[in-house]
């Protein structure tokens, strides 16, 4: 067996601004066709003096560029992607097809109801079927993103408190959360309290008792936890927060665990928002657009951001505005294109191919799991569901870092996994490969971490000076930062 | 299942190395009283065929109509977008990969990332800029927290009400729990920013005025007034632009003083999509980089020398300042960054000239066409407009759009939605894709509808 | 790693010099190794009130950040400008051009809450433990 990593020939190519020819255009413009205005109608004052300084080039020159740049990329579609807690699963290209339906890729977010009929009810649907997924009563499609339906979360549950007379002054965090968890609750104006995992990488109901209190809004937990755990004792945990009013908020990343075999609702979580670009497969675009629906009890209701989707006899209408309601939290209707995709996945799965997915997902993570014990450190034994956890101990000996390691897995072709991520394991490898992934490639993923542990006693130079085989090799990120160069000037 | 390539036989000789003897085992770590016995209450799986006819179906309820023949804007226009953009956008090698934590094998995006703002600080006319936000609402939303954490002590924000309603509502939700003072403006007389109305809120309270540029009605003026008072009372001037086409003809904001610039990037190359994705643009002076949010790349070079890129500033963010961070943001919407980029490089410096001015020319001739017709006439008639305008009608501006699209016409947004003061007022967008012919039938449509 | 005698450290991994009432303060040699390479520093403004143990300015290197503690109560004298310009300075010479700010000193009696430099040597054997 070998891994796929090679080289190949990859085209240097130059900023756009350098190849800009003065005359060149890429677009091609229709006449006015109308009897035309002056110009010089306009205050002088008005008109722009200076022109935005963009490239003069052909449509030839332009397609070049992007095409020799998106071929500098590695992508999900090339090969293994396992980066943890991102769920970097295959994006199925009907979801695409789906978008690009003109009646949905047209559609004005300010028509009048009647010409969004079709988009409401897929809305509609989508929250029902999110609703069921995760236990939860109501579902919001507006946030664009994960951490924007944490903050969306928080909002209602910061209404919720306040609706009582008390909005509260603390969040309650565990140590491996995820950096958007504490930033969205700051924005809600809480005060973060941090809770250590216990020595197994779980919560226990007695941490979460030693701090809770009634100035405590909510606990943020993060289910399966970001070491790809269980939290076995949230029905414990969340008795623990309801008990002294405070509510229960999971962070929905690892969902890809649980379809059709855990629904949260069940376990007393109140708020919980789903990653529609990890769970549900929407394109991650190189960073985004996500979108970031929002799940709650019937208790939290009232405070749902607006719009509203109300159906009546088989026809939607808006509600613009509700008493208790947090407000809108993004203009029109939410990432919609991704709403789409993900609609389209669920419909092609059906209850039982989402369910296969977390199966799948979890065989895939255990068998990389039990293939690289010993070689690599594992901090917890507990065992996993969708993703597992090393560290670089082991490879500590030989003075070789996680840094090291994951710059060499390109040479072997493949992504590194996520990396110095959940903070509570030194040199962490966090790794996910999701279900998408055949046993063929996951053993040659296990060769070649294998063969790198190898490498670190034998040749830890090729390791401590990868990649070799890139387009780039290491990038200087102090000289990125103290010489800053964040647009290009002539 | 296609999308799931195990085979039987793979599964059981996986589990036999893990040493379990089923798949139900993999669960064993779940307390058994939330293991879900009955599948999820879902519409049963759907082959591909039949599921794309579903949705073309749904699709269908929309009655969208076809874009020459739709008025619609609102901080949603609807730009011819070239063939080229879309084939380049849906590469496998731009669409599904993540964020560029490795650099060595993102290039691509990381130039990207680099061109786009490169062009974002070329249009607003400004230093720096960030990988992208959520969308327009989302990035004034968030230049309001920026300029609250640069004014320090200062809680005034000023929002005039000729901002786009939903940004402001957006702004108002997301402040929510800062003991700030959000005042909103009224507007002019011709649609515009009421100076005087400025004059009680120049302290030392105040930390940001916003400015909607072109504002929700499609008004281009000249602020620098404005600017002036507010930077001499010691607050931020935030510029706010929904229509960056616009920017091909008028003034930019960094000219004319803007401290902070957000915006939504949709008109330059993304369609509609019933409002998102889209791209949130955010812009600024170079001594407030650090209190920007969201993902920035800078340019370095490699182990060998040769030039590269990487995220940079991180230190800003979430993932390293939790709870101290700029902004929430993780994930943005680089996608769309992408082809708002590619889609300004086939543009051009000219053609954002030239499709403004013909933007401009379009809308004239549609504003004085319709203005024309008996008993409609311009709400604002002394104002400078881009590619929008209002148009005050003889009655009810919901009747009127209904009756409109049984003429297969989507003829404006109906401002009485939020503007009780604007009764029977029709908001009119008109771009390229609005010939000669579609303006004057969509006249003819409206008169006859006035007749009725 | 290097820690003078003649300087007095804070558990937060800041030195003091007292030269009469006036105290210099930087970060040890213990605190720029940890850091990494640092890119970016923000200090307060000559006149302003420190308080010791709480925030006065940040220290960055590209993956970490850190809150710098006052390790004495005061005035701000004097700030120093040509490491905000340079601030890699402080992984080269953190004891010398390396010096942060410079401060009245408001409370000499909290001189007794700091440590030796035998004391700090063993509170980071600690902490590293």
């Amino acid at each position: 067996m070998t891994t796929p990593g090679t080289t190949g020939l990859i085209l240097e190519e130059p900023l756009l601004c350098e190849q800009s020819v003065k005359g060149r255009i890429g677009f091609s413009l229709p006449p006015s066709g109308v009897p035309e205005s002056n110009l010089s109608n306009l205050p002088k004052s008005l008109l722009r003096q200076k022109s935005a300084e963009l490239p003069e080039i052909s449509e030839v020159d332009g397609v070049r560029h992007f095409v020799r740049l998106s071929q500098q990329n590695y992508c999900k579609d090339a090969g293994l992607y396992p980066l943890g807690s991102c769920t970097m699963k295959y994006n199925p290209k009907t979801t695409e097809a789906a978008s690009k339906i003109p009646g949905f890729a047209n559609s004005h977010p300010l028509s009048t109801t009647e010409g969004m009929q079709g988009n409401l009810k897929l809305i509609y649907e989508l929250q029902e079927y999110l609703a069921e997924i995760s236990g939860m009563d109501f579902v919001t499609c507006w946030p664009a993103a994960g951490s924007h339906g944490e903050l969306t979360g928080m909002l209602m549950i910061r209404a919720f408190h306040e609706s009582k007379g008390n909005p509260r002054k603390k969040v309650i965090i565990p140590d491996s959360a995820h950096g958007t968890n504490p930033a969205s609750a700051a924005i809600c104006q809480y005060e973060v309290i941090t809770l250590p995992s216990n020595k197994e990488g779980i919560l226990t109901a007695d941490a979460v008792r030693e701090v809770m209190d009634e100035e405590v809004a909510a606990l943020m937990v993060t289910n399966p936890n970001t070491l790809g755990i269980f939290e076995e004792n949230i029905l414990e945990i969340c008795e623990v927060v309801h008990k002294k009013g405070g509510l229960v908020y999971c962070d929905g990343a690892n969902l890809n665990a649980l379809l059709g075999i855990v629904r949260l609702g069940e376990a007393g979580v109140d708020v919980l928002h789903f990653n529609l670009h990890k769970t549900f497969s929407t394109p991650h675009g190189g960073g985004g657009p996500g979108a970031g629906p929002v799940g709650i009890k019937k208790k939290l209701e009232p405070f749902l951001p607006t719009p509203l989707i109300i159906k009546e006899n088989g026809t939607f209408n808006l509600e613009w505005s509700r008493g208790q309601s947090i407000g809108r939290v993004k203009a029109y209707f939410g990432n919609f294109g991704m709403l789409v995709r993900a609609y389209t996945y669920i419909r092609e799965f059906g209850p039982e191919g989402l369910r296969r997915i977390s199966e799948m997902a979890v065989l895939n993570a255990n068998y990389i799991r039990k293939n690289l014990e010993g070689t690599y450190h594992l901090p917890y034994s507990k065992p996993v569901l969708h993703e597992c956890v090393f560290s670089d101990k082991l490879q500590k000996e030989h003075d070789i870092k996680t840094l090291d390691i994951a710059k060499r897995l390109m040479d072997y072709g493949f992504h590194p996994p996520t990396i110095y991520f959940p903070l509570i394991v030194p040199g962490a490898l966090m790794i996910e490969p999701t279900e998408s992934e055949p046993k063929a490639s996951l053993d040659q993923f296990i060769e070649a971490m294998k063969t790198i542990a190898k490498e670190c006693q034998d040749t830890p130079e090729i390791v401590k000076t990868a990649p070799h085989k890139t387009f780039r090799g290491r990038l200087d990120e102090v000289k990125a930062a103290r010489e800053l160069k964040l647009r290009w000037t002539t | 299942m296609r999308y799931i390539p195990h085979t039987p036989e793979e599964i059981q000789g996986m589990l036999k190395i893990i040493g379990l003897r089923s798949v139900a085992e993999l669960f064993s770590s779940i307390p058994d009283s939330l293991l879900q016995e009955k599948p999820l209450k879902l519409p049963p799986a759907l082959d591909e065929m039949t599921l794309l006819r579903h949705l073309e179906k749904v699709a269908t309820e929309n009655h969208t109509l076809p874009r020459s023949r739709s008025f619609l804007g609102g901080g949603v226009y609807r730009h011819y977008i070239p063939s080229a953009v879309g084939e380049l956008v849906r590469r496998s090698e731009f669409l599904t990969p993540y964020t560029p934590y490795q650099p060595e094998i993102s290039q691509g995006t990381l130039q990207v990332i680099f061109e786009f703002q490169t062009m974002v600080c070329e249009l607003f006319g400004m230093e720096v800029s960030n990988a992208s936000m959520y969308d327009g609402s989302t990035a004034l939303a968030e230049a309001c927290l920026m300029a609250l954490r640069i004014g320090k002590n200062r809680k005034t924000i000023l929002l005039p009400s000729s901002l786009h309603p939903e940004y402001t509502q957006v702004t108002h939700t997301i402040l929510k729990s800062f003991k700030d003072n959000i005042v909103e403006l009224p507007f002019s007389k011709e649609g515009g920013f009421e100076t005087a109305a400025l004059n009680d809120y120049l302290n030392d309270d105040l930390a940001a005025c916003v400015i909607p540029y072109p504002n929700f009605f499609g008004v281009v003026e000249d602020v620098r007034e404005v600017v002036q008072k507010v930077q001499q009372a010691g607050g931020l001037v935030i510029f706010c632009v929904t229509e960056p086409l616009s920017l091909g003809l008028f003034e930019s904001p960094g000219a004319l003083g803007a401290d902070i610039v957000c915006g939504e990037g949709q008109s330059l190359g993304i369609p509609p999509s019933f409002g998102g994705p889209f791209v949130g643009l955010f812009a600024a002076r170079e001594k407030h980089l650090r209190q920007m949010p969201g993902r920035i790349c800078g340019m370095t070079s490699d182990n060998k020398g040769r030039r590269g890129f990487v995220l940079t500033l991180s230190t800003r963010e979430q993932h390293i300042r939790r709870e101290k961070a700029t902004s929430n943001i993780c994930t943005n919407q680089a996608l769309c960054a992408t082809q708002m980029t590619v889609y300004l490089s086939m543009l051009g410096k000219e053609g954002l000239k030239k499709l403004a001015q013909l933007n401009w020319q379009r809308a004239e001739y549609a504003k004085q066409k319709l203005a024309s017709i008996t008993g409609v006439t311009l709400s604002f008639p002394k104002a400078t407009t881009f590619n929008e305008f209002v148009l005050k009608l003889p009655k009810s501006a919901d009747s009127v759009l209904k009756d409109l699209r049984t003429k297969g016409f989507d003829g404006g947004i109906a401002l009485d939605r939020w503007y009780h003061e604007l009764e029977n007022s029709l908001l009119v967008n008109v771009t390229e894709l609005n010939e000669r012919e579609d303006i004057d039938s969509f006249a003819t449509a409206l008169k006859e509808v006035l007749q009725s | 790693m290097e820690f003078p005698e003649d300087l007095k450290y804070t558990k937060e991994h800041e030195w003091v010099k007292v030269n009469g009432e006036i105290a210099t303060i930087g970060i040890t040699d213990y605190a720029q190794e940890q850091l990494g390479d640092i890119v970016y520093l923000e200090l307060p403004a000559e006149g302003e009130a420190v308080e010791q143990g709480e925030p006065f300015g940040v220290v960055e290197s590209v993956k970490a950040v850190s809150d710098l503690y006052a390790a004495l109560s005061g005035t701000v004298l004097e700030i120093n400008d040509p490491l905000v310009e340079n601030p890699e300075t402080l992984n080269e010479d953190c004891y010398e051009e390396g010096w942060l700010i410079k401060i009245k000193i408001g409370d000499p009696k909290e001189l007794k809450n700091l440590m030796d430099c035998k004391s700090y040597q063993a509170h980071i054997k600690e902490e590293t433990a």
